[in-house]
């Protein structure tokens, strides 16, 4: 392979699977260093995936990236080997993690086809240092090269089988002779390998060290490549497959006995480097297996989907809503017309659900934000998750790593109390914080929640006024109050901390919130905790709409938040000084809202007992819309306003607008755009 | 220096100032460079979008692309006339913006050389603040438009 990538594919499986294990790392680890001990399954986890980043990094020529992950396999390799004594997991998790978020920021810069950066040595220096330490003072420093180096590659070495078998597993092991000209025999081997990893549980070879060392490629072509696997393919499943990868020559497969209580298969045991064997989970040897049924798709082809998904039910609705047809009774057209119906709706649910994805994701990375902040700021706190399988689009979880990224911070820097003051409260000296995800109707509410001090009222109040956010004779509810602090330049914390207290970030979430149409509220009871609730729709790009008619306009509201439609009766209107009409609706007045006079239309009547009234409801507020007549429901595609038209004036009752069966447009209403225009309309409970 | 030789550089001297889309508003004669010129369609169902300015006539729907559409006359403040069937609407793209530009009809694509367009008239107002310049053809003048200030600029003119 030549120097830079003029693989992008590589490159790109390199980013994809580099992140998936540091990912699956982190979570490993931070889960591990809950129980406060080293797990012999992390340290072989540890070891693993830096092995694997190791080759694949050198493999990419990113040697800055080989040798940090080969610094700390080495590191690993002795704790795994020789198990010191009285080692400090959190000292060894510090280092790990460190090691981590350098791999990830160099990922980073690849993703933005940078090149990676130039040297780790410190943190290279300070592993073998800390290697050096947990080998005891005497040690010089020159024997750690020996002591950790690879075995010479003249003899047999092959990585310690790590797990029995799993039932119905055969372990197998496979003498492969590649073509005379094929040349670079070791990649050859190495992609082999790699490609094994999906069908097989366990996997070692020899040479051991096919990229780094020059050598394999020779050794292999003499003297063939060497595959040890545990695998539930058949024998000639298997055989089938090596014979038919490229390069290969001849196969020599033989079945091997299998090993009970850990003992090294016969041909194994030729290591003499084996280590005793540990049990892991069988776990692992699930998800691994799990790997083959999942593929990765690029998103552009997914928002392409989506975007032909819009334009089919839009199309459907075209034919089957055709006016041609309309008066038609023809029983033929309405069979095969309802069957594309159904199957729309239904290849569009498959649709959505492709780019739904779970939030365990993003609230796992919430574990790390957790503990390195608790670290730094002395407190104790641990985080629960509650709901994390609620899948929202993609789309919208990438708008909401950084708010919740933020809540949680706030939660622990501003909510959890140090742990003395807990006690002294009476609470358990251990804060909690918890990420809650359900699934509501339409929206998915996300709730950070901790049970710290809460927020103080007047504090707050106080602040607001000193930072003229309100006036001074405003009268304001507690959860007026409250919210007060997502306004922007908003913050209670008097000093600066490196995690919070700049005042920006209740801003910045509010703002990513509102990219995705969500909002948010935040309730505390003082002393008890606060709780911030995140509501965010569940997909921006198709919603069940009623189409609704003013005159020759056409507009949509999201069918979720009707919650009536009447004719109204004269004797329930009144109207008051101020001219605001009101109207009765079992014992509560509703304000109503006439979509003629807000959207300047002609009507068909100006009567409010000609057209129709449509209560709708947003967040628990209501109003009540008049328009002419309702036209039906449909599934509609939110199309964004011609950014022409966004760019010259924000209409805040308008979400988007929409193309119709018959081609035509209709606007899309924003119903809590609509409530908050006409200043407080509210439930009234008189 | 032959006179051959003056004639070449003089030739060469007549740049290619660019390709003009020709259209009349009110009996004038207007031009815009054809490279910010998408296409351009008969008057079709155009939807109002509410508080929005009275040129900004709404939107409408190109084979599935939302544009909005603008009023040229009332943009320049101009007389408003009813449509007919030569009023066309011009299809402008600049940048990722589009829009949908109403004029009364469409004329003729011309070349015009850099010795050809004058700058503009130093009086404001109504269209002139968005002329990038005046085009001789023949014995009519055309009113270059700026296409990228047009839409750039959501102001009031």
């Amino acid at each position: 392979m030549t120097k830079g990538y003029s693989n992008e594919p590589m490159l790109d499986i390199f980013i994809y699977e580099t992140e998936q294990n540091l990912e699956q790392l982190e979570i490993s680890i931070l889960s591990s260093e809950r129980k406060k001990k080293i797990t012999n399954d992390a340290i072989n986890e540890i070891f693993r995936v830096m092995h694997t980043i190791k080759g694949s990094a050198a493999m990419m020529m990113f040697d800055n990236i080989a040798s940090l992950a080969h610094a700390i396999e080495d590191l690993f390799f002795y704790i795994r080997e020789e198990k010191p004594k009285g080692l400090d997991p959190v000292d060894i998790y510090d280092l790990v993690l460190t090691g981590i978020d350098v791999f990830k920021s160099e990922i980073e810069m690849l993703k933005q086809g940078r090149e990676p950066e130039a040297d780790h040595g410190e943190l290279i220096e300070s592993i073998h240092a800390y290697l050096s330490v947990i080998k005891g003072e005497g040690a010089p420093p020159a024997s750690i090269e020996t002591a950790v180096a690879p075995p010479a590659s003249d003899h047999y070495y092959l990585t310690p089988i790590q797990t029995e078998p799993v039932d119905g597993c055969t372990a197998y092991e496979a003498l492969l002779y590649f073509d005379e000209d094929c040349s670079m025999e070791n990649v050859r081997a190495f992609a082999i390998v790699h490609s094994l990893k999906d069908i097989a549980s366990q996997c070692c070879h020899y040479p051991e060290n096919l990229i780094d060392d020059s050598t394999s490629a020779e050794i292999i072509r003499e003297q063939g490549f060497v595959i040890q696997i545990h695998t539930e393919m058949a024998y000639k499943e298997l055989f089938d497959y090596f014979a038919a990868s490229s390069y290969v020559r001849a196969v020599d497969l033989k079945e091997m006995a299998l090993c009970g209580n850990g003992e090294e298969p016969g041909a194994v045991a030729r290591t003499a480097d084996a280590g005793t064997v540990e049990d892991a989970t069988p776990a692992s040897d699930d998800s691994r297996s799990s790997h083959q049924s999942i593929i990765s798709v690029d998103v552009a082809k997914l928002d392409r989907l989506m975007e032909l998904m819009g334009e089919m039910v839009i199309a459907e609705a075209m034919v089957t809503q055709n006016p041609e047809v309309a008066g038609l009774e023809i029983d033929s057209f309405q069979k095969s017309a309802r069957q594309l119906q159904k199957i729309t709706v239904e290849l569009q649910d498959v649709a959505m659900s492709i780019r739904m994805v779970p939030l365990s994701t993003t609230f796992h990375k919430m574990h790390r934000i957790v503990r390195d902040m608790t670290k730094k700021l002395d407190k104790e706190a641990e985080l629960v998750l509650v709901g994390e399988t609620t899948e929202v689009d993609k789309n919208i979880i990438e708008h909401i790593s950084d708010p919740l990224m933020h809540l949680v911070r706030n939660a622990v820097d501003h909510g959890i109390e140090r742990p003395e003051e807990r006690l002294r409260n009476g609470k358990d000296g251990r804060g909690r914080v918890t990420l809650e995800a359900e699934n509501v109707g339409g929206d998915v509410l996300i709730v950070i929640r901790d049970d710290g001090r809460g927020l103080n009222r007047d504090e707050i109040y106080k602040k607001a006024l000193k930072q003229k956010l309100i006036s001074p004779d405003a009268e304001l509810t507690d959860r007026e109050v409250m919210n007060l602090v997502f306004a922007p330049g908003f913050s209670t914390n008097e000093a600066v901390t490196e995690f919070s207290g700049r005042g920006v970030g209740m801003d910045v979430v509010v703002k990513n919130l509102e990219a995705v149409g969500g909002t948010i509220s935040i309730e505390s009871t003082p002393g008890q905790g606060t709780a911030t609730i995140m509501k965010i729709p569940l997909t921006l790009a198709i919603i069940d709409g009623m189409n609704i008619r003013v005159g020759e306009a056409i507009y949509t509201l999201p069918t979720i938040s009707i919650k009536e439609t009447f004719r109204a009766n004269v004797s329930s209107i009144v109207v008051d000084p101020s001219g605001n009409e009101l109207i009765q609706v079992r014992g509560d007045w509703f304000s109503i809202l006439r979509l003629h006079e807000k959207f300047d239309v002609e009507p068909d009547s100006r009567n409010l007992e000609d057209g129709i009234v449509i209560m709708v409801e947003q967040d628990e507020k209501y109003i009540c819309l008049f328009a002419d007549e309702l036209l039906g429901q449909q599934q509609v595609v939110v199309k964004p306003l011609p950014l022409y038209i966004r760019q010259f004036k924000n209409i805040a009752s308008l979400t988007g607008c929409t193309l119709l069966g018959d081609g035509s447009m209709s606007l899309i209403l924003n119903v809590i755009g609509l409530i908050g225009s006409d200043g407080r309309i509210r439930r009234d409970e008189s | 220096m032959t006179m051959e030789q003056v004639t070449a550089i003089d030739s060469s001297e007549r740049t290619l100032q660019g390709r003009y889309l020709t259209f009349y508003m009110d009996e004038e004669l207007y031009g815009m460079d054809i490279q910010h010129i998408i296409e351009i369609i008969g008057v079709q169902p155009i939807t109002v979008v509410p508080e929005m300015p009275e040129y900004i006539r709404g939107i409408t729907n190109l084979r599935g692309k939302i544009i909005p559409v603008m009023d040229a006359r009332l943009r320049f403040r101009l007389e408003e006339r009813d449509y007919d069937d030569r009023t066309c609407i011009i299809v402008l793209e600049t940048g990722d913006v589009s829009m949908g530009m109403i004029v009364d009809a469409v004329s003729e694509v011309l070349e015009l050389y850099s010795d050809d367009v004058d700058p503009p008239p130093e009086i404001g107002g109504g269209v002139a603040d968005y002329i990038q310049g005046v085009g001789r053809s023949g014995d009519g003048v055309i009113m270059l438009l700026d296409c990228d200030l047009l839409l750039r600029e959501g102001g009031d003119g």
